[in-house]
């Protein structure tokens, strides 16, 4: 397998503060990857450096390109699409027209429409809620919008911010079986930034621990599962 | 009984040139939340074009259309070298950007063409309207224009790719950033729509008004009371905000004793006060439905 996206001492900054100190490490393509931590270990800030809505340094590559420098939109262009904290809904706007800005960039028209259908198959409650305003969904529906939104792009790389945050637990499970099933059947490469470390275990095949800026731990996900360091720091037990 | 219809419809003639001046002022204040003071200078000098290509030779519509692309050319460049520098900054440093902006505008109008009033041809004619007193063709003219641009820009933002990106970029920036939108030239792209739409409002207004380097001094306020009467949010309030001031500042100067002509302003400023006490949005700014 080789390595889709590589990053190498990845260092970023919030002003003077400096939030990642030098992390490394490299995700295979089709694999579907968790990075855990606990709160302000700098998991959204590894996920925003990838698409430089933060001050970096290091390297960062992408199918063997280097992403520093470019802009957020044109990291987006090469296949990277980005579930945000907070999911990013376009509120004001209706489901569909959420769905259709996550194919903006896309020039092949056709299959668009064609996507857009295959998303309500995924989720089917959007196909119910196509023409309400996105901010009228409950919390998941959003979610689900998000991923959906992102899924548009035709990407080949998805980042997933914390898509559990605020989601009853029913709904997550649900959440994480499509997101598997995305990752398996779409052969889209997933990277999944998660504070339900037990979770994010079962679905991913990778894992990465990361602690106050650094990767301290990596490998298989079934193995760092039953680390017990691990298992007392993240999973409770 | 007559009075009153002519007052309403003059009102909505002169309406129409605000709700174009509002149009423009909202498309600026959604892309980059700034309202743009140098925006009725634009205008004049966008009229100033149309004017001097005429001098040339060009006919009327010809020197229109090419007036359009010039403005919009003209905004985007605005955009580029002026304010997506200031991008970042402050607010007062954007309002110092908009006042210098004002200031060049309108001295540059004025060594150009100089301040002397000049006349300014209609392409309606200055007739009875459909042979009625109530109006000119002209005026039914203004009202035309405005409407149809209205409808253009309904179907642009709502039925185009472009527009729904530029919809995207104005509501979430960062958001749009992430589905591929380049904000930054969606900024752009709105500076020039708003110039192109207020070189029509400048047009328009000109054989009304004449054409002078200040011709939009009080045009521009009485489009920014119907932006902030319509709602800065919504291009359609605007819209219905240029008409209602139109109509309502040309009632008070008739029926309200000791108004007349020279209290017109206050008294429609005085409106806009009311309305924004107890509707700040506007009257048709969105109340945003949000669950969290």
């Amino acid at each position: 397998m080789t390595a889709m996206l590589n990053v190498k001492d990845l260092r970023a900054y919030y002003g003077q503060v400096q939030a990642l100190h030098g992390l490394t490490f490299a995700l295979n393509e089709g694999s579907l990857t968790t990075l855990l931590g606990a709160n302000g270990a700098g998991k959204t800030t590894t996920l925003r450096a990838i698409c430089n809505m933060v001050r970096s340094t290091g390297a960062i590559e992408f199918e063997g390109k280097p992403l520093s420098g470019k802009s957020t939109e044109n990291v987006v262009r090469l296949g990277i699409a980005h579930v945000p904290q907070g999911r990013g809904t376009f509120t004001t706007m209706t489901v569909e027209e959420n769905l259709q800005l996550g194919a903006i960039t896309r020039t092949d028209r056709k299959n668009i429409v064609a996507d857009i259908e295959r998303m309500y198959e995924h989720f089917p409650v959007l196909k119910e809620r196509h023409t309400q305003q996105a901010g009228t969904l409950s919390g998941g529906e959003q979610q689900m919008l998000a991923v959906a939104r992102a899924l548009m792009l035709r990407p080949r790389l998805m980042l997933l911010d914390e898509p559990s945050f605020g989601l009853a637990p029913l709904i997550v499970r649900e959440l994480f079986k499509i997101l598997g099933k995305i990752n398996r059947e779409d052969k889209v490469t997933i990277l999944v930034v998660e504070q339900n470390a037990q979770l994010a275990l079962e679905l991913a095949d990778q894992a990465y621990v990361i602690e106050t800026g650094k990767i301290v731990m990596s490998g298989n996900a079934k193995e760092i599962a039953s680390n017990e360091d691990v298992r007392k720091s993240y999973l409770g037990y | 009984m007559e009075l009153f219809t002519n007052q309403v419809l003059a009102g909505i003639a002169t309406g129409a040139i605000y709700a174009c001046m509002a149009l423009a002022v909202v498309m600026i204040y959604q892309a980059i939340d700034h309202l743009n003071f140098a925006q009725g200078e634009m205008a004049m000098f966008s009229t100033f074009i149309s004017w001097q290509l005429m001098q040339w030779g060009v006919p009327y519509w010809w020197s229109f259309i090419l007036t359009l692309a010039i403005s919009f050319a003209g905004g985007i460049l605005i955009e580029r070298l002026l304010f997506k520098p200031l991008a970042k900054a402050p607010v007062l440093t954007n309002v110092a950007g908009f006042i210098a902006l004002f200031a060049i505008v309108n001295s540059v109008a004025g060594l150009i063409w100089d301040f002397t009033i000049k006349q300014y041809p209609t392409p309606f004619g200055s007739a009875p309207f459909l042979g009625s007193q109530l109006i000119s063709t002209h005026q039914a003219g203004m009202i035309g224009v405005t409407l149809l641009m209205l409808v253009g820009l309904y179907l642009f933002f709502q039925f185009t790719r472009i527009g729904l990106a530029m919809r995207a970029a104005a509501a979430l920036p960062e958001s749009a950033r992430l589905v591929g939108v380049n904000t930054s030239w969606m900024i752009a792209l709105g500076w020039g729509m708003a110039s192109a739409i207020g070189a029509v409002a400048g047009i328009l207004i000109a054989p009304v008004v004449f054409l002078e380097p200040n011709m939009m001094g009080g045009v521009l306020v009485y489009g920014f009371a119907a932006a902030v009467l319509g709602g800065l949010s919504s291009p359609l309030g605007a819209v219905i905000g240029g008409f209602l001031v139109g109509v309502f500042e040309n009632l008070a100067g008739t029926y309200i004793p000791g108004v007349g002509n020279e209290l017109k302003l206050p008294i429609a400023l005085a409106l806009i006060i009311t309305v924004l006490v107890f509707k700040p949005a506007g009257l048709f700014g969105r109340a945003i439905v949000k669950r969290v």
